[in-house]
């Protein structure tokens, strides 16, 4: 089952490898992942689509990074997810009007034209990033690229970077020798 | 007001203010800087050691033995990549210990510079955190994190990588700079909620069982434990790491469990309605196949590290939390009740497997046999008490956990989650250091002594007197022998072994060397060794072919023991592997 994860972390040199090296020593795949800044200053948020058998697992152990602020597998949670393509596709001057009709359908941009070529720019939900590329496929695929999906939690329910700190929570200190 | 100081100076100062008083390692090109400052802080002793690992595992020693942080020095490249192998031990026995590596300049930094390695980046899984420094301004900050992270929570090793340049770059130190930890925060009390519901299970097991590892002894939770114990008569498990956290000669103590357990503790594992695991992380070692661990039990798991909880056994309560903190507010509302009747049918199972005396009963033969060594120290650590024992990786460790009564905490330190053979003799150095008033003895195999024994030339330059060896020399790598012999149809193949002479390769580092071939010799040895003045090696030459019993068939079930008695086939080599069942 693909997990879709969520995690907020500092934007450190080197975190990015912390988290991948998770992944890897479990052997479990990555489908995409994106990083990009949060609403806050300095703190970086990740999307993570990734399927593997005990996913919750290596949710802990990523929470345990100690630049990881915050992790939510938002799976089954109603989410807004997004995602970009941008396609290059054979565009001749007879089929370019056809290809024009087609991307409106799906909301996709046309981000560029060449001589026989065409830039197109989809956004939307994943599935409909996948729709749409099936229906450009006949026309001739010469390049694509996605991003990966990001993804944010519907409705006021929010995992803002802010970590919430807990005062009673002080260290006790070490067990001296006994 | 501070003055500008180096980055070496800052890096002396940080330790000073940390508390370190022991630093051990070896010089090299990327952290001369960094020596360069030492001597104008003679708070720091530094040890130096004859091989990185033997740092790092001298460190560990220090840390296992005190409670504090242990620390480390190497240079870059071939130095730092020595410490991998005790970065990694620490890492899998939570084990708090900052390594300082020195790195290139930072202008060569990921250029094949010479001795340039990676070691961020090798040490991103074993390591709790770790940090390349290229600015000196970030010294300050960067020592006090990394001291946190390593002794709060679950302990574990934190590496810090400095480049030259940031050794020797000058600035004013901000000793008032605050940790940048947003996202360490420790859990240190348990839920409420879960320590009434642990209560309840308890309250209402007709078999329960306390099982307690690591995590009790670095929380400092023994006194907690025993009055849960005493007051419930509830029978206590202690694991390999959770050995002195319960003392072995008390009523309610059943010893070890899993594949070098005891049969009858293994039993009650099965049997039982509720387990309570603290500090323990159900290790494949402890749980044999983990689908047939406990079939019974209720489990409630109390673990600081969240990312413990339900990752190999399930747990029906799972408490995050300090171990004396959950165990504290356990007691409060904990009521005494009683578990004689189920304690006296473990006994029963324990005399009918006689338990510890059936293993400890010699076969008739006259050789030396490792268990006459064992109950020669055992008698000795009981009669002398104030010692630590330090345990390498094999046979010889399992004998001295199953056959030695550990009383109390930090008694017993050795390498359990990474197994390293080698640990042994450089972890006592660190212990010895640690504990100078008390008598370390290192309880280590052949194979494993000749890969750090290196280090007995640090004992002797720093003029440690309280160590003393027992080297269990059987001529084998005798754990894998072992395998061998009841796994694999006696192929022995890459474990027969040599050594020098080892008494004579004691004397020749300047420290007495005993040899001990017979039954009889063993006390007067043992004895003699411990009233030299000195450093003492006995070279007990044991029966070359005698077995660790009872033993669970790796990824068998913890109910199907072999025990090795119904014939002492370790007793004669040659005879067809032993065919004892529990
Ligand atoms: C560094 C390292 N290499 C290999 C092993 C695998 N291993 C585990 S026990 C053992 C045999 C140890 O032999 P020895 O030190 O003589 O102890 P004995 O088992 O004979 O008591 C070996 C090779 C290990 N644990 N650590
Ligand atoms: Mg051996």
């Amino acid at each position: 089952m693909k997990h879709t994860i969520v995690a907020l972390m500092q934007d450190h040199p080197g975190v990015l490898h912390r988290v991948v090296s998770l992944f890897r020593r479990r052997g479990y795949n990555i489908d995409s992942l994106t990083v990009g800044r949060s609403e806050l200053p300095g703190v970086s948020r990740m999307t993570i689509v990734t399927e593997g058998s005990d996913v919750d697992q290596v949710t802990r152990q990523l929470f345990r990074l100690i630049e990881v602020l915050k992790v939510v597998d938002v799976t089954e949670s109603a989410t807004v997810e997004r995602e970009i393509a941008l396609v290059k596709v054979n565009a001749p001057g007879s089929v370019r009007a056809e290809l024009v009709a087609c991307c409106a359908v799906f909301g996709a941009r046309t981000a560029d034209l060449g001589p026989s070529t065409m830039v197109i720019e989809i956004t939307g939900e994943p599935s409909e990033v996948d729709r749409c590329l099936d229906v450009l496929r006949p026309f001739g695929i010469k390049e694509m690229m996605r991003t990966g999906r990001i993804a944010m939690i519907r409705g006021s329910l929010a995992h803002e970077a802010a970590p919430e700190l807990r005062a009673d929570e002080k260290p006790p200190l070490l067990a001296l020798a006994g | 007001m501070s003055e500008e100081r180096t980055g070496a100076q800052i890096i002396c100062e940080a330790l000073v203010r940390q508390g370190v008083e022991l630093i051990f390692g070896i010089p090299g090109g990327a952290i001369m800087p960094f020596y360069h400052a030492l001597p104008e802080y003679p708070q720091l002793r530094h040890v130096l050691c004859r091989h990185e690992q033997g740092a790092g595992h001298a460190a560990e020693g220090y840390a296992r033995a005190t409670g504090r942080v242990g620390v480390c020095v190497a240079t870059s490249g071939p130095g730092a990549t020595n410490l991998v192998t005790p970065i990694a031990d620490a890492w899998m026995d939570s084990t708090p210990l900052v390594a300082i590596t020195g790195q290139v300049t930072s202008a060569a930094l990921g250029k094949d510079a010479f001795q340039e390695t990676d070691i961020t980046g090798i040490t991103v899984p074993i390591t709790k955190h770790n940090y390349l420094v290229t600015k000196v301004e970030d010294l300050p900050r960067v020592f006090k994190e990394a001291f946190h992270i390593a002794a709060t929570g679950r302990p574990g090793p934190v590496l810090i990588d400095i480049t030259k340049d940031a050794q020797q770059a000058r600035s004013v130190p901000d000793w008032d700079v605050s940790l940048q930890l947003p996202g360490y925060r420790p859990r240190y009390h348990g839920d409420r909620e879960q320590i009434r519901e642990a209560i309840e299970l308890l309250k209402g097991a007709t078999k329960p069982l306390l099982m307690v590892g690591n995590g009790l002894i670095w929380s400092g939770a023994h006194a907690e434990l025993r009055e849960l114990a005493e007051r419930t008569g509830i029978p206590v498990i202690t694991t390999l790491h959770g050995k002195g956290a319960f003392p072995e000669d008390h009523p309610l103590s059943l010893g070890m469990p899993g594949m070098h357990g005891w049969v009858h503790v293994n039993r009650a594992i099965q049997e039982c309605d509720v387990l309570l695991s603290i500090g323990a992380r159900f290790d494949d070692r402890v749980t044999g196949k983990v689908s047939s661990f406990a079939p019974h039990a209720e489990v409630i798991h109390v673990d600081i590290d969240p990312a413990e909880l339900g990752k190999n056994v399930a747990a029906q309560v799972a408490i995050v939390g300090d171990a004396r903190s959950v165990l504290a507010a356990l007691l409060e509302e904990m009521p005494p009740r009683d578990c004689t009747e189920w304690l006296a049918h473990i006994r029963a199972m324990q005399q009918q497997h006689q338990g510890k005396q059936r293993y400890l009963k010699r076969p008739d033969t006259p050789a030396l046999m490792p268990h006459d060594v064992y109950q020669g120290l055992n008698a000795a650590f009981h009669a002398r008490g104030r010692c630590r024992v330090v345990t390498d990786v094999g046979q010889h460790q399992m004998w001295a956990a199953q056959l030695i009564d550990w009383i109390s905490p930090r008694s017993h330190i050795t390498s359990g989650g990474s197994g390293t053979m080698g640990f042994a003799v450089p972890a006592a150095l660190g212990a010895a250091l640690a504990c100078p008033d008390q008598t370390i003895w290192v309880i280590c195999g052949d194979g494993g002594f000749q890969m750090t024994s290196q280090e007995l030339a640090t004992i002797k330059q720093e003029g440690i007197t309280n160590i003393r060896i027992a080297v269990i020399n059987n001529g084998y790598l005798g754990m894998v022998r072992q395998w061998q012999e009841l796994f694999e149809n006696r192929r022995y193949s890459g474990t027969p072994l040599t050594g020098p002479d080892f008494a004579m390769l004691a004397q020749a580092y300047g420290f007495k060397g005993m040899v001990v071939t017979a039954t009889g010799q063993v006390e007067d040895a043992i004895r003699e060794a411990w009233d030299h003045e000195g450093v003492v090696l006995i070279d007990f030459r044991v029966e070359r072919e005698a077995n660790v019993f009872p033993i669970v068939p790796q990824g068998q079930s913890i109910s199907d023991m072999l025990t090795g008695v119904s014939e002492p086939a370790h007793a004669t080599p040659g005879a067809p592997p032993p065919g004892g069942r529990a």
